[in-house]
């Protein structure tokens, strides 16, 4: 009878991942020792501890953390995995900072695939080791099955300044420019069509990438950076509203210098959407001294993300009631605000 | 992006405008009937580029704004029983009903799914047999024809665990109720391009002679609300009142003869309340008698519905088009998207938060 004994939690080679696997047993340590291991090695990870050990230079440190529930896990342009590990850099460049390292925790629903997880994690070690990030400390949980296909991802991440004055709202003056980097709106419709089944004939391709890149480009040419933001939820016009507020600066933007491909303007019109209002993770507005814009918008067009870079408008005067206009072409404009809520299909 | 840019051009735009500036003598008054134009004349801030002397009243033409608040509770009650899946568009979810909203209820464990197209609907009833799938149907003859199609197509395929909760309503019987109630101040209206793509125009020409008003069936870029404003103004100005059809690129007069055999293969003409405005004769739509075995309201009856407090909401003369969304006294204060205290707030086509959203008005009152 012995020989048909088999106990469950000992069966490794399933493909799905199990409330085992967040036991904090053997099948845990396997998993990271044949998923995460692999993919994020470095010294500070494989010695396994509760903790990392790191050497930073000798400068600010920036510090940010962010979790990640989308859905789908995979969408066109990119995964869970890529927006987990870009988002906390581009939130670290956004400080004006150089991300060095990261943390990962992992949320998983039972009956996940592993094969899924390793994709995932494959995208993660991609967008890290392409800005020489470590992910030096981690940790896996397991949830009890929903619909057997979630998984929720914290990263968090420290950064070091790359100059020595600080780049935030309340450094935003009178006068300055603003810089969009590219074109708006495609990381929200390229998900919603995704997660509804849309199909429209033109590809909505998530614009998900790291900005680290660009911004460090802008520092090292000298361009004085005021304040940086990632359009992320909320789109553009929530950002530029929430920096308004905060700087209690009047902005006026122009509508027709923001660029928005035809495929998410065709998209949002047909579901009754504003493109200003929908999602990006590829994407930020920079707030520069009127004199040196033409200057980062030509540094910005040298990235392949920041081809469609423009100046979309000027930061007027302070203003105890702050506002964001949108001027249109026909010399009228209105205003933008917070939305309540996610934007919701209309009904015709 | 074809057939919008070519409307938002500013030169055609800015051409319009003047030509209006220069037929227009006197002040008129009118109406464009539906939310989408409202959206768009407020985004768009056309109201700038108008002669002084007209002014813009916004119409009942917002579906969510005009359901009678006791349909929005039967839709919670019929989202609150066990093994039923509730299909709406989004618009509906936000919309307060005596004691919550949809989203709400969906937060806390009711099955409400948001839908892009009624058909959605019968391939959810087909992969849950065991569940009742209703359709919450809301809107003017715009949606009217597909919501008809999900019913046609349920009976067809014997999808008895189907239902629809029908909250339609008709727009030419809502704007002969407008023109003839007392101090009717609209001398000119923008018809609505979109029902009149399924319904055409052909019933307008009484209204417009009986009520001796212009109506010109309007679409809903910013060239075709000035070049709508400057043929209703052009009839004005030389006391005509006559149908004109602006919105050639989607409208016949005939309309779309397909559409409306399925709508009127599937629905009758019933009385309607109108939120606001109260009950018209004629001005819904309810299922035929060969199709009552899908009426949701039948399958999941509802006690009388809650009386409503007066909580000073005036969404019954925004929508008449008797006060501007900035004369209400809740406005921006105790109203907002976040808490509305009526549906023109709610609504993606509602005026309030057409007002809210892209006007800066809420400062000022």
């Amino acid at each position: 009878m012995i020989e048909n004994f088999s106990c469950p939690l000992t069966l490794d080679d399933q493909q799905i991942i199990t409330l085992a696997h967040g036991s904090g047993g053997q099948q845990t340590s396997k998993l990271i020792e044949k998923i995460f291991l692999p993919a994020f090695a470095n010294e500070h990870l494989a010695l396994l501890h509760d903790g990392a050990v790191l050497s930073l230079p000798k400068n600010q440190i920036v510090f940010s953390t962010d979790s990640y529930v989308v859905q789908p896990i995979f969408f066109p342009g990119g995964d869970i995995g890529k927006l987990a590990v870009t988002g906390t850099m581009n939130d670290l460049a956004m400080c004006g900072a150089k991300p060095y390292y990261l943390s990962c925790g992992f949320i998983i629903e039972e009956g996940f695939l592993q094969a899924d997880l390793q994709r995932i994690v494959a995208s993660m070690k991609i967008e890290a080791d392409a800005q020489s990030v470590q992910i030096v400390t981690g940790d896996t949980k397991v949830i009890e099955r929903q619909t057997g296909n979630n998984i929720f991802i914290n990263t968090s991440g420290i950064g070091i300044r790359m100059v020595d004055y600080p780049i935030n709202p309340l450094q935003i003056k009178a006068g300055d420019s603003m810089i969009l980097s590219g074109d708006v709106g495609r990381h929200g419709m390229a998900v919603m069509a995704k997660r509804q089944d849309l199909a429209f004939s033109s590809p909505l391709i998530s614009d998900c990438a790291s900005l680290f890149p660009i911004v460090q480009a802008l520092l090292q040419e000298g361009i004085t950076i005021h304040c940086l933001r990632d359009l992320t939820r909320g789109g553009l016009a929530t950002a530029l509203v929430e920096l308004s507020e905060s700087a209690k600066m009047d902005f006026s933007i122009e509508e027709k210098t923001i660029p928005v491909s035809d495929a998410v303007n065709s998209a949002c019109e047909i579901l009754g959407f504003d493109p200003l209002y929908v999602a990006n993770e590829g994407r930020f507005i920079a707030f520069v001294p009127e004199n040196q814009a033409m200057q980062a918008v030509k540094i910005i067009r040298r990235f392949s993300e920041g081809q469609q870079a423009s100046i979309i408008g000027q930061v007027i005067s302070e203003s105890l009631n702050p506002s964001t206009a949108l001027k249109n072409s026909f010399g009228t404009q209105r205003y933008l605000h917070r939305l309540s809520g996610d934007q919701l299909p209309r009904i015709c | 992006m074809k057939y919008v840019d070519e409307y938002r051009q500013h030169h055609l735009v800015k051409k319009l405008s003047q030509a209006l500036h220069q037929i227009t003598t006197r002040p008129w008054t009118i109406m464009e009937v539906c939310g989408g134009q409202t959206h768009s004349i407020v985004k768009f801030g056309l109201q700038a580029l108008l002669p002084q002397k007209i002014r813009l009243i916004h119409g009942p033409g917002c579906p969510v704004c005009v359901t009678p608040i006791h349909l929005i509770d039967h839709a919670l009650h019929i989202a609150a029983q066990p093994n039923t899946i509730l299909c709406s568009f989004g618009d509906m979810l936000r919309v307060p009903g005596s004691r919550t909203d949809l989203l709400t209820m969906k937060a806390k464990g009711s099955d409400i799914r948001i839908i892009h197209s009624p058909s959605e609907t019968l391939s959810i009833a087909k992969m849950n047999p065991h569940k009742q799938i209703i359709l919450f149907a809301v809107g003017f003859e715009t949606t009217a024809p597909a919501n008809a199609m999900a019913v046609y197509l349920a009976k067809q395929q014997k999808l008895d665990n189907f239902s629809l909760l029908a909250s339609h309503v008709l727009v030419p019987p809502a704007l002969e109720f407008l023109l003839q109630s007392q101090g009717n101040e609209v001398q000119g209206l923008l018809a609505a391009g979109h029902v009149c793509t399924i319904t055409g125009y052909g019933n307008y020409h009484a209204l417009a002679r009986n009520y001796q008003t212009p109506i010109v069936v309007t679409g809903f870029e910013p060239a075709d609300i000035l070049q709508g404003v400057y043929l209703c103004v052009q009839q004005l100005e030389k006391g005509e009142y006559c149908v004109i059809n602006q919105y050639q690129r989607c409208v016949q007069e005939q309309g779309n003869l397909h559409a409306q055999m399925m709508m009127n293969s599937v629905f009758k003409a019933v009385d309607r309340e109108w939120r606001g405005i109260g009950v018209i004769a004629s001005s819904g739509l309810g299922l035929k008698d060969e199709f009552t075995g899908y009426d949701a309201a039948i399958r999941f009856p509802i006690e009388k519905p809650l009386s409503l407090k007066d909580n000073g909401c005036i969404s019954g003369l925004i929508l008449q088009g008797k006060k501007k969304p900035c004369e209400c006294s809740l406005f921006g204060k105790q109203c907002s998207p976040e808490s509305p205290c009526g549906a023109p707030m709610v609504s993606t086509e509602g005026a309030c938060s057409a007002y809210y959203q892209y006007s800066n008005s809420r400062v000022l009152v």
